[in-house]
């Protein structure tokens, strides 16, 4: 038993394999979401997947954390397997952090409450401790001064950055972005991207749905096209951008490139 | 008129009073009363009508009443209300048969019921956890044992003999305090995933809410100890209470329910993407939501409830209504049902206002901009 632990310890230090995804397959329905879904996420890359809408990037980055369910194939995160087994999933939640496009934050709770609810009564750290942290979040994402206000008085890039404190707050290995900026007006986009390119610089391994090509070309060390349930292909962002190797590929970037 | 007529370089233009219509006495009347001639037709019918009821039920109720005396005597040449009925009546209406001596074991509960109402209430005093904690387990724990008696010395006091706005109060609020719990079990069964549970909760509340309340309080007591082996018997006002709770819960059910479906699926999935557990994620973050939505219709079933306790009258139960139904068959005091009916809507009306208006404060005290 030891054994095996140790040299799983060893091969995911020597590997630093963070999240394994082998032949998952998806369907909602008759609808086959997800087909043959192979990926392997490396502590510390930054990964961003795109593709038109409908092309099954969503439901990818939530099958990650079990917010939907895969019918086929192994998803292995830190070590453990996604299956039924509800404490396996509750594991993987604490280690994944989730940014969602419509933040998500609890609208009957102060900004600080959000922070500190999951640390205090999922991780069982104290409350004055978790209070430290929250704050702590708060400034990075530079609105402590908001610490006692609600969601609904907040503008939609403060709530999305009060939704990446939050996450943060957990203290996760991993964070998960879908579609972060799509809810939000032009000009509060940006104070969330710097946030996330703050994020990435300090090495947080992220995987990121998102329209955003100037963040993907700036942060991204590896870019997914996506269509129709499937990874069509996927390369470092400088061979992604320039040279498209998939007509598929080619045809999403000419439109979304071209204005 | 020279404000107006000035013109601003883009940009400067500054923030101005808004015109004398919209603010002021003169604004409110103007929007409320007068804004359109249908307005000013509707405002001259309703002077009409309060002008035609009002005075009349003052006189009855005030000016021409009878307040002071205790027989009817007194009220020989009164036009208006005869309050000695009442007041000759009140040990009836407030505790019915309970014995006199006795009315100590009513009153101490009924006076730590205000008080602990009246802390929760008032948003200043503090230990408002503990107060809650002692209103849930500690009172009614010492209130049974002082209403039924048997323990500690006290003598026994049969249910038959209990009645009046006592009784009232003691099916309103064990169903009030049952029937939320219940219902919101009933309503996340409802809702579950696995077949059995939602088979049994979708059972259990279309039918109960499928039959009257009389039915079901005939069924607890006289159907229900023919199911009984011979000996067994509960007493009838305990078969009351369970079928009154049962029957608000499953009302209740249905309006957290319909809370919990106007919870969007994002706050579902917040709660669990930060790895919170069902009961967790349940009672941190959809409930405190969902019951907050449905306060009104909570507040509705429970003043529908309040009111129907007035049912138990056919079962031979006498609560407030039937005590003073019960005086006003009195040969000495026939003729003054009218008193009777008007004070007991009155008190009905103040408890249910009462409800009416605290729920009107949790909401806007709940409320969090959004």
């Amino acid at each position: 038993m030891s054994e095996a632990q140790a040299k799983q310890s060893k091969m995911s230090v020597a590997e630093t394999t963070m999240i394994e995804m082998k032949n998952v397959h998806k369907w909602y329905g008759s609808f086959h979401v997800l087909k043959d879904i192979n990926l392997t996420v490396n502590h510390g890359e930054r990964i961003v997947v795109c593709g038109p809408s409908g092309s099954g990037k969503s439901t990818l980055i939530r099958c990650i954390n079990r917010l939907e369910e895969h019918q086929k194939g192994q998803i292995i995160v830190e070590g453990t397997e996604l299956t039924n087994d509800l404490k396996k999933i509750e594991v993987i939640r604490r280690e994944v952090g989730m940014v969602f496009q419509h933040f998500n934050l609890f609208p009957h709770l102060s900004i600080l409450e959000n922070l500190v609810l999951a640390p205090i009564w999922v991780r069982k750290i104290p409350r004055a401790d978790a209070e430290e942290t929250a704050m702590k979040y708060l400034e990075r994402v530079k609105i402590p001064e908001q610490a006692q206000k609600y969601p609904g008085q907040l503008s939609g890039g403060q709530q999305q950055r009060v939704a990446i404190a939050r996450s943060l707050c957990m203290n996760p290995k991993v964070m998960l972005f879908d579609e972060p900026t799509s809810a939000l007006d032009p000009e509060m986009i940006k104070e969330v991207l710097d946030v996330m390119i703050e994020l990435a610089e300090e090495g947080m391994t992220m995987i990121c749905v998102t329209h955003e090509m100037g963040f993907a070309k700036t942060v991204a060390n590896r870019v997914i096209f996506m269509d129709g349930g499937e990874i069509i292909e996927q390369n470092e962002p400088h061979e992604f951008f320039e040279n498209p190797q998939h007509e598929r590929t080619q045809l999403f970037l000419s439109q979304i490139l071209a204005h | 008129m020279e404000n107006q007529d000035k013109q601003y370089e883009p940009g400067t233009h500054p923030d101005m009073p808004p015109p004398a219509s919209e603010v002021g006495v003169y604004g409110w009347v103007y929007h409320n009363f007068a804004s359109s001639p249908m307005n000013i037709i509707l405002t001259i019918i309703a002077i009409f009508i309060i002008y035609i009821t009002v005075p009349p039920l003052l006189s009855w109720t005030i000016f021409n009443a009878q307040w002071t005396g205790d027989t009817r005597e007194a009220c020989k040449d009164v036009t208006g209300a005869c309050w000695p009925f009442i007041n000759t009546w009140r040990k009836v209406i407030m505790y019915y048969q309970y014995p006199d001596d006795q009315l100590w074991r009513v009153n101490l509960p009924l006076g730590i019921l205000a008080v602990g109402i009246a802390a929760l209430v008032i948003p200043k005093v503090p230990f408002k956890g503990f107060i809650t904690l002692f209103m849930l387990i500690g009172f009614p724990v010492i209130s049974y044992f002082l209403f039924v008696g048997g323990s500690f010395g006290l003598e026994v006091i049969e249910t038959p003999k209990w009645g009046g706005l006592y009784l009232t109060l003691v099916i309103a609020i064990v169903g009030i305090v049952t029937s939320l719990p219940i219902g919101i079990v009933l309503a996340l069964g409802r809702r579950s995933n696995m077949p059995v549970i939602k088979a049994c909760s979708v059972g259990f509340i279309e039918l109960w809410r499928g039959v009257p309340l009389i039915t079901v309080l005939f069924m607890a007591s006289v159907m229900f100890p023919l199911f009984m082996p011979e000996g067994v018997n509960f007493d009838k006002l305990l078969r009351a209470l369970v079928g009154v709770s049962l029957f608000s819960a499953a009302y209740m059910a249905e309006v957290v329910r319909g809370g919990l479906q106007a919870i969007p699926k994002g706050q579902y999935e917040g709660a669990m993407a930060l790895g919170l557990n069902f009961p967790k994620m349940m009672y941190f973050i959809i409930m405190p939501q969902a019951l907050k939505l449905v306060i009104p219709g909570i507040v509705n079933t429970f003043i529908g409830l309040f009111k129907d306790t007035t049912l138990v009258l056919i079962i031979g139960l006498f609560d407030f209504l039937g005590a003073i139904q019960l005086a006003g068959t009195n040969p000495k005091w026939l003729g003054y049902n009218v008193e009777g009916y008007v004070f007991a809507a009155f008190i009905y009306w103040c408890f249910c206002f009462s409800m009416s208006r605290y729920s009107q404060h949790l909401e806007k005290k709940l409320h969090t901009g959004h």
